[in-house]
């Protein structure tokens, strides 16, 4: 098979790619910068129609995974990425007579806040979505799923907190703060969350290819389906990277003030960091989201592979073997 | 469509809702609307009649689970809901004339059943009796058709009907719609008490709530009461089946008028469901289901659950023929250690006057008696008197609480309470209905006081010259006893005598009991069981419904007291008898080596607590009966067998006992158990159980009885389990207690067994959280060995395990667990203090697990 995958020098997009070529078919990479991997690469925005029409051009299908995942930045910058990026790849399927488009979305585009136990993929939702990034990441799902025709076969996945070995995000984020021994649990620890092994997540996206068709117009989350508490997730995590675990409780009201406070200070300074604590984090870390994950298994035909134990210690060996990382490595896109 | 038609309401199909413009018996034309769910050519038709201030809006579910081929109709009376509005009030027999001429323009041949709620019911009764030829079945919905005796109508009503009061409250603001909605328990949701108010929403479009208001004929000279009362006597010559659902909680219509309407419609099954309030449809959603399994088990013909086999004869004893063949024998029959000791000619005389005397003071074979007494001589006199006298008797514990005593008490319609002072007082304060007995030795002021007409030993003397009421027959009701109430209300369950003899004859046969025994009955229910099984007994000087203050001394005094050589106590009462082994003197221990026989039931004893009672109980024999209060017992095993058959995956309750069956009924992924039933080895399920002593029913609850009958002859336990290869029963959980997660159904005690082997927990409980199908397994445990913080740190509240201790809960678990949480306490239900309580521990976790509530307002 002929594939575009979009945004394939982050974590995910780059297992996906490996996993796609591992198996035969024939990768185009499309982003930025150079991902390293021995295919095809287009390099260049993805919002830019021409990039991506020639980079569409002959495709049996996209995968598309480039987007800005941040906390910090402007409205447009998002926009941009995300919402204009997705209108562009799906103006090139269109005109590049693709058949099926996988888009990477995430659970956050329908989650208000409120704990979720057990749902299924509920529609996006802009208006509710909480924070740019999930915002835009909404209305680009809205637009992806709309776009899915009798001609263009479009698969919405999202993938929940995916984490692994060499994870610039969730993972190195979580240790860096431990290591500073600033990682503290917010609310009671307590809260149900579901997260997803980096090859686990990877191999859906395979199999979300391959079931794109028969399964179209729809969302799917993807998880390991072995929902944890958070602060046991956090420990683990720590405890795998060999630095201390989370100190401390900070109330859970507390974290959302502090989170909103941050925010607002790093917008009005226009700081490009990442701020240590966002009111959208502060509710990821204290509120349950786990996920019912029978509609995404049956329509994918996949199960995750590797359990969370077996993803702990693949993380261990990899922390052993990599030695403690530089400082400033952690970078905020993909 | 209309203008004043329904826009798209919760629940509502728009596809059901039609307008039938009919010409009245003066000719004049009126619109109505209709909710119909247009089947052709159907098998038979069901009639839905609302009340007031309602529309036909309130039977939609019912629309939604018709029951196959069946229609269902359900108009909105004239000038109520959508239909059009009328200048003049309309009469009873007018509405009641009316529904014909709208049933004619719809044209409904065949069968009907009719379904009313509130006034409706008896506006459709009018329609049934006008039309019996049609006529298939009856289901009535708190409602009223007369006003019984010394009954002056609803307060509620009389108030909105008051002169002044009604035009305001009824029409001319929307008080009555509204509040009519808000009776609902549990309270309604905002958008269906707007879809209620919606045809009323001015003054104009209520005109009809309040002439219907006024048209209710409270008092004799009232104009409709003619009909009304045509009505109500018309009733008592319907020969259909009769379905009647009923909200206790409804402040309209209470007990009072569901008494009435079963004494004219003797036929009439009955479901109360608790906590349900007055508008029945929208408190118990549950109902159209019920109401259309009651309408196709018209069709099947039979009643399945009716039909058991018959059940195989037993020794043709009676409850009471023990008392008879000893009547002359002066040893003891009971012994209150601390209290008085009745031999077996004075308690049979004493049963025998008793009973002639209940009957001389009007108590009827069939009554219902409620017993409030504490046990003691006088409780077992009683009972054995209202047995022989041909009643029932009706036992709720104190376990269950004065609201759940009330709430099982008055869903028995009791005739009569025999009760203490206390209990004479507390069944005041329930309001329960009936005539009172008082137990003990009240004065006469006393008497009067509570309300008693007689005092036990009054009926006494007054039977020594009375006849001997005549023997009751085998197959009439004997007891209402109630479960434990641990998940719920405490559902009622009736015994006849048949039933409660086949019990006593199997305890004896199983246990080889014979008049040479005496029993130490340290377990409430089994206290008074002793002159029926023919061997004496003692009770300790404990209180009884307390399991957990029976010391080893208190045993071994009450042993010596009557020479015991068996012993029953609850597992909980077990616990404290071995911890207090040690204050025992040689005389005590003496009288304990004695006892050849311990039977301990209530709940699963642990093989532990077995073994460590046999330094107190060196010579018995320990052995735990597996059952219910529906059906005991059903299997045994001694301690040997759970030696024996080691560990597996449940607690091994033992082999089936000589006349019962035990089957398995599968269990779906999804939790439930559908499945025909199967004695294959290793098959996790429902545990159905047919046998002499089954139950007869559930009182008052006809649709759970259906459901746990529904493979005729057996009973559905609740509790899930396997047979292995040896025939022995494992039990693996409650039914209701099964995690439902994505890879399958999961059954919690197999868990707890292994988690509960692990060092340094002394307890554990595994239970689902989230949505059904998608849950996830919760183990949570209680440390062995006290908490080990301080006690300013104590927890009350659970919370996340160590990463050591969540590992090995993990492991030892078996399936995979979100999370592990460690406790004080795990909550167990209150009779036995000993069933763990895993829909509360659920809870509790659940709200542990989802985390914090994000602030109000937000970004």
């Amino acid at each position: 098979m002929r594939l575009l995958v979009t945004g394939a020098s982050g974590m995910l997009g780059r297992a996906t790619a490996e996993g796609l070529l591992a198996r035969g078919d024939e990768v185009t990479v499309l982003q930025r910068r150079p991902a390293g991997l021995p295919c095809r690469e287009v390099l260049g925005d993805v919002a830019d129609p021409s990039v991506v029409r020639r980079a569409a051009r002959g495709q049996d299908a996209v995968l598309h995974l480039a987007a800005k995942v941040d906390v910090t930045g402007q409205w447009t910058e998002y926009a941009h990425a995300n919402i204009d990026g997705t209108r562009t790849v799906l103006d090139a399927c269109r005109a590049e007579d693709v058949g099926r488009l996988v888009h990477v979305s995430s659970p956050s585009v329908a989650h208000a806040g409120t704990a979720l136990v057990g749902v299924g993929a509920e529609p996006a939702d802009p208006a509710s979505a909480r924070g740019r990034y999930s915002r835009s990441k909404a209305v680009a799902e809205l637009d992806a799923l709309a776009a899915d025709s009798t001609s263009l076969a479009v698969l919405a996945l999202r993938p929940h907190l995916v984490w692994g070995p060499g994870d610039p995000q969730l993972v190195a984020r979580i240790v860096e703060r431990a290591r500073a021994g600033r990682l503290p649990v917010v609310g009671s620890g307590t809260a149900l969350i579901d997260t997803t092994y980096v090859d686990n997540a990877a191999a859906a996206l395979v199999a979300a290819v391959d079931a794109c068709g028969p399964v179209h117009g729809e969302a799917l989350v993807v998880s390991n389906g072995e929902p944890r508490p958070v602060a046991e997730v956090l420990a683990r995590l720590c405890r795998a990277a060999g630095v201390p675990g989370p100190r401390g409780r900070v109330p859970f009201g507390a974290a959302y003030v502090a989170g909103a406070a941050m925010e607002g200070i790093w917008a009005v300074t226009r700081r490009r960091s990442v701020p240590p604590l966002t009111r959208f984090l502060a509710e990821q870390l204290a509120t349950a989201h786990w996920f019912d994950q029978r509609r995404t298994r049956t329509a994918l035909r996949w199960r995750p592979r590797v359990g969370l134990d077996d993803g702990f210690s693949r993380l261990a060996a990899w922390y052993a073997a990599a030695g403690p990382p530089p400082r400033g490595m952690v970078r905020t896109s993909r | 469509m209309r203008a004043d038609s329904p826009a798209a309401l919760p629940g509502l199909d728009a596809a059901w809702s039609r307008s039938v413009t009919v010409a009245d018996s003066a000719g004049v034309e009126h619109c109505w609307h209709v909710l119909d769910n247009g089947v052709a050519d159907p098998v038979g038709t069901l009639l839905c009649v609302h009340g007031n201030p309602t529309w036909s809006y309130l039977w939609r579910r019912l629309l939604a689970a018709a029951p196959p081929g069946w229609r269902v109709v359900a108009p909105d009376q004239l000038g109520m809901g959508w239909s059009d509005r009328l200048a003049e009030p309309r009469s009873l027999r007018q509405r009641v004339a009316d529904l014909g001429d709208l049933t004619a323009a719809l044209g409904i041949p065949g069968p009907v059943v009719t379904v009313g709620h509130d006034w409706g019911g008896v506006i459709s009764l009018g329609w049934a009796l006008e039309h019996r030829e049609q006529l298939r079945g009856v289901v009535l919905a708190n409602t009223a058709v007369a006003m019984p005796e010394g009954d002056s109508g609803p307060a509620l009503i009389r108030l909105a009907s008051a002169p002044g009061v009604r035009a305001a409250v009824t029409v001319g603001t929307p008080v009555f719609v509204r509040a009519t909605t808000a009776l609902s328990r549990p309270a309604l949701p905002a958008d269906v008490r707007r879809a209620f108010a919606a045809p009323y929403r001015s003054a104009a479009r209520r005109r009809s709530v309040g002439d219907f208001v006024a048209d209710i004929p409270f008092a004799p000279g009232h104009p409709s009461r003619p009909v009304q009362e045509a009505i109500a006597e018309g009733i008592r010559t319907l020969d259909v089946p009769a379905l009647l659902l009923w909200g206790p909680r409804d402040p309209v219509f209470g007990d009072r008028y569901l008494t009435d309407l079963r004494s004219r419609m003797p036929q009439a099954r009955l479901h109360r469901y608790e906590g349900a309030s007055h508008l029945l449809p929208e408190d118990a959603p549950r109902y159209a289901d019920a109401v259309a399994q009651w309408v196709a088990d018209l069709d099947a013909g039979n009643d399945p659950a009716r039909a058991r086999p018959a059940p195989p004869g037993t020794t043709g004893r009676r409850l009471w023929t023990a008392l008879q063949e000893r009547s002359d024998d002066d040893t003891p029959a009971v012994v209150e250690v601390g209290g008085a000791t009745v031999s077996w000619s004075r308690l049979a005389r004493r049963v025998a006057d008793l009973a002639a005397g209940l009957a001389a003071s009007g108590v009827r074979p069939g009554h219902r008696v409620a017993l409030l007494v504490e046990p003691s001589a006088d409780l077992t006199a009683a009972i054995y008197a209202v047995w022989r006298a041909g009643a029932v008797v009706v036992v709720a514990d104190k376990g269950l609480g004065f609201a759940g005593m009330r709430r099982a008490l008055r869903s028995a319609a009791v005739d009569s309470v025999v009760g203490s002072s206390q209990g004479l007082a507390a069944a005041r304060l329930m309001g329960l209905p009936g005539s009172r007995i008082a137990a003990g030795r009240p004065g006469r002021a006393a008497l009067r006081a509570l309300g008693a007409a007689h005092s036990l030993d009054e009926l006494e003397v007054l039977g020594r010259a009375a006849p001997a009421p005549v023997e009751p027959p085998v197959d009439a009701d004997c007891a209402v006893l109630f479960t434990s109430g641990a998940t719920g209300p405490a559902k009622g369950v009736v015994y006849t005598h048949r039933q409660a003899a086949a019990q006593l004859d199997l305890v004896r046969a199983t246990y080889d009991l014979t008049d040479t025994d005496r029993l130490v009955a340290a377990f409430a229910p089994f206290a008074i069981l002793g002159p029926a099984l023919g061997i004496g007994s003692a009770v300790p000087d404990v209180d009884v419904t307390a399991p957990g203050s029976l010391t080893a001394a208190a045993l071994a005094d009450a042993a010596a007291a009557v020479d015991a050589t068996v012993v029953f106590a609850s597992p909980a009462a077990l616990r404290r008898v071995a911890a207090t082994a040690p204050d025992l003197s040689a005389a005590q221990r003496a009288a304990l080596a004695r006892i050849r026989l311990l039977m301990s039931a209530g709940a699963p004893v642990p093989a532990s607590l077995l073994r460590s009672l046999r330094e107190v109980l060196p010579a018995a024999d320990a052995h735990t009966p597996y059952g219910m209060t529906e059906v005991l017992p059903v299997t045994d095993v001694s301690l040997a067998e759970i030696e024996a058959a080691g560990d597996g995956d449940g607690v091994c309750v033992g082999r089936p006992l000589t006349g019962v069956d035990v089957r398995i009924s599968p269990l779906s992924p999804a939790g439930t158990a559908d499945g025909p039933l199967t004695d294959s080895p290793r098959i996790t399920g429902e545990v159905c159980v047919r046998a002499a002593h089954v139950k007869d029913r559930y009182d008052a609850l006809w649709a759970l009885e259906r459901s746990a009958s529904r493979n005729p002859g057996w009973h559905r336990t609740g509790d899930v389990g396997h047979l292995d290869a040896d025939g022995r029963l494992w039990i693996e959980g409650r039914l209701q207690h099964v995690v439902t997660t994505a890879s399958g159904a999961v059954t919690p005690v197999g868990i707890e067994q292994r988690v509960e082997r692990l060092p340094g927990v002394s307890a554990a409980a595994a239970v689902g959280v989230g949505p059904a199908g998608a849950q996830v397994v919760v183990v949570v445990v209680v440390r062995s060995g006290g908490d080990p913080a301080p006690p300013r740190r104590r927890r009350t509240r659970p919370g996340l395990a160590d990463a050591d201790l969540a590992d090995a809960v993990r492991t030892a678990a078996g399936v995979d667990v979100a999370a592990v949480l460690v406790a004080a306490r795990l909550p167990v239900d209150i009779r036995h203090q000993s069933k763990v309580d895993r829909s509360e521990v659920a809870r509790r976790a659940a709200r542990l697990l989802a985390g914090a509530r994000p602030p109000a307002g937000r970004s």
